[in-house]
């Protein structure tokens, strides 16, 4: 056996040293996860913070600075706002506009999205970015000029002037996402079809269309959510008589107490919510950013 | 079963003539291979034929009627795609069942056809699992299985054997031969592997840039090339130039004898020569000398620097080769313009004639 030299040693990494356990709390380490802790604490606090304010207000009945905690809970806000005959009428138009501009906007579109996809015509490319145009430009600058155009078809103030305005952030939804939706439907797939005997719209029905469903529930989904969202237009367009939920808390903030807004905010919140959770595992699954990829 | 018959047929893509003016007759219960690299318009061919692609000019007839109008959903033709193309949302059952049910028919019919057909393909413990789930030959199977549930009167078959490894591919191959053989089904098969056709096919059509350069059995083409092109695709052959001799062929003004000569004629030709057809065994031809000996498995390729340049032999494991054989050649195939010269075959029509 020969005697172990000691400069040899000195090469060898200092975790497979014999005697060396784990690695030692050197003052770099131990400074550099108090960094890290200290910068997610005061992300967490800035994000979760607001969020949990607006979940006391919405169960407090008084609560003043400088108290952290309400000194009376109460629900008396949850009944204001869902028994109010305004208020929960804007509820009820949200629910009737974002279906409705959901469904046409698929009619319109979901065609448009299959030759978008199979189809190779002059323009193509030109047409699928203009439908982006829309989101080129400040909203509000487009809806002003929208405005002037109902105005003179005498469409302002009226149910259908409201479902044009907010068909102009559901297009690109629905045209772009189902559009990457079909394409990602391998050709071959429909030419079997084709060749053990389906037409064109049997092909369509029973191998296309389930294939691309589920980019197409994507589609829906953030289609109805973005017609629930949008205030602006609608603002411009649909007062005084369709007030949506998100107009009608432009009046809230400003007429009521914090606390009626909170508890409207989670109102609002809560289809949000709910949808994305549905949607979570296919916006993870990439269906999402496949979607605004130009093919 | 069914008669298959091109009569000049082409198409354009792309501004590119990709098949050119083609005429092909497969004879009922046949497997016709179309081998050729790729870009030579053999699946376009394919594509032609099942429908998905009109010809911008010929005919296609099948059993003397022209379907060239017909969409591929109204052809008799069931084709096996190179990806398989099978439903992944349809289990094995309904992949198969799917054209049965299009055509109305009852129920219990559809189920028993399918499992005969999955009994044929050895299949019948998946018919409840969902094709994504199998493996490349199993998916292979299905998609033969629903192409032949149809009973159709021509079966088309896209490279089906490129995306297996190499041990399943031959496995795959003689399955194949072995139901198309059971059915007698006439069928058309598509690749580029030349190991492939000759393996299976009744007769093989080479293609080349959209053209048909020789359509014959497998030894046929493999012992009487018509073209340079086909001479080099299928096998390996040594390739020179240079003029016939009294005792074999000259090249870069060295003599080497050959036994045997398709042709005699005056000047310049191509001289192709097999690597079998090589003797290395010392028959008093010019002295090469040997640069690498490959092992190929059952038999090895000798490479060698000649005086004419690069030649390549195939000897046995057994066989102990000098360092600098004395060469000759048994057969050389003469080509001029790229067509094969042959004495034997000339003789032969200008009798007939």
């Amino acid at each position: 056996m020969s005697t172990i030299d000691v400069t040899e040693q000195t090469r060898v990494p200092a975790e497979l040293r014999p005697g060396a356990a784990r690695e030692k709390w050197t003052a770099s380490r131990v400074a550099r996860l108090a960094g890290m802790t200290v910068m997610l604490l005061a992300l967490g606090i800035f994000i979760v913070g607001p969020l949990v304010t607006l979940f006391l207000y919405a169960f407090s009945g008084k609560w003043f600075f400088p108290a952290l905690l309400p000194e009376v809970w109460s629900l008396s806000w949850w009944h204001e706002i869902l028994l109010n005959g305004e208020i929960g009428h804007s509820i009820v138009l949200s629910f009737i506009f974002a279906p409705v501009v959901t469904v046409i906007s698929a009619i319109i579109c979901l065609p448009a999205a299959y030759a978008f996809a199979r189809y190779e015509f002059p323009g193509r490319r030109a047409f699928l970015i203009s439908l982006f145009a829309t989101n080129a430009f400040p909203k509000m600058g487009l809806y002003i000029t929208m405005a002037g155009l109902l105005y003179a078809f005498g469409l302002m103030d009226t149910f259908w002037g409201v479902v044009l305005v907010q068909l102009l952030n559901t297009i690109v939804i629905m045209t772009w996402i189902p559009t990457a939706a079909f394409a990602s439907v391998p050709r071959q797939l429909e030419d079997a079809a084709r060749d053990v005997g389906a037409g064109p719209w049997m092909t369509f029905w029973r191998v296309t269309f389930p294939l691309a469903l589920p980019g197409i529930l994507v589609a829906l989904i953030l289609a109805f959510l973005a017609s629930l969202d949008e205030a602006q237009g609608t603002f411009l367009v649909g007062t005084p008589n369709y007030v949506t939920m998100p107009v009608q808390m432009y009046t809230l903030v400003t007429n009521y107490p914090q606390q009626a807004a909170a508890v409207f905010s989670i109102v609002l919140s809560i289809p949000s919510f709910v949808l994305l959770l549905l949607v979570r595992r296919y916006i993870l699954g990439g269906s999402l950013a496949a979607g605004f990829r130009l093919h | 079963m069914a008669t298959l018959e091109l009569k000049g047929i082409s198409k354009d893509l792309g501004g590119k003539r990709v098949v050119d003016d083609l005429n092909l007759h497969v004879r009922s219960g046949e497997l016709v291979c179309l081998l050729g690299a790729s870009g030579c318009g053999k699946t376009t061919t394919l594509r032609m034929i099942g429908g998905f692609t009109t010809p911008d000019a010929g005919s296609i007839l099948l059993d003397d009627v022209e379907i060239n109008t017909l969409p591929p959903e109204r052809r008799p033709t069931a084709m096996v795609f190179q990806q398989y193309a099978l439903w992944p949302h349809m289990t094995v059952f309904q992949n198969i069942a799917f054209g049965l049910q299009l055509r109305k028919l009852p129920q219990a019919e559809v189920r028993e056809r399918v499992e005969r057909i999955l009994a044929l393909v050895q299949l019948g413990d998946y018919a409840r699992a969902y094709t994504p789930q199998l493996s490349g030959g199993q998916q292979q199977r299905v998609a033969l299985a629903r192409a032949l549930v149809l009973e159709p009167k021509l079966l088309l078959l896209d490279e089906p054997l490129s995306n297996l490894d190499a041990k399943l591919r031959i496995q795959v191959r003689e399955d194949i031969r072995e139901i198309q053989r059971r059915v007698g089904i006439t069928t058309v098969f598509v690749t580029h592997d030349q190991d492939e056709a000759s393996a299976i096919a009744d007769r093989v059509g080479v293609m080349k840039d959209g053209r048909l350069e020789q359509f014959d059995t497998p030894a046929k083409i493999y012992r009487e090339p018509a073209t340079l092109s086909v001479a080099s695709f299928v096998g390996a052959m040594n390739l020179l130039r240079g003029r016939v001799s009294e005792r074999g062929v000259i090249v870069d003004g060295v003599e080497v004898p050959c036994a045997q000569v398709s042709a005699r004629p005056e000047g310049e030709v191509d001289i192709a020569v097999r690597l079998e057809d090589v003797d290395l065994s010392g028959a008093g031809g010019p002295h090469a000398q040997v640069t690498q000996a490959v092992p190929r498995g059952h038999f090895q390729e000798i490479h060698m620097r000649a005086p004419w340049g690069e030649i390549r032999a195939f000897a046995g494991n057994d066989v102990v080769i000098s360092p600098e054989p004395s060469i000759a050649f048994r057969r050389a195939l003469l080509y001029r313009d790229g067509h094969l010269l042959d004495d034997a075959r000339d003789r032969l029509s200008a009798n007939l004639a």
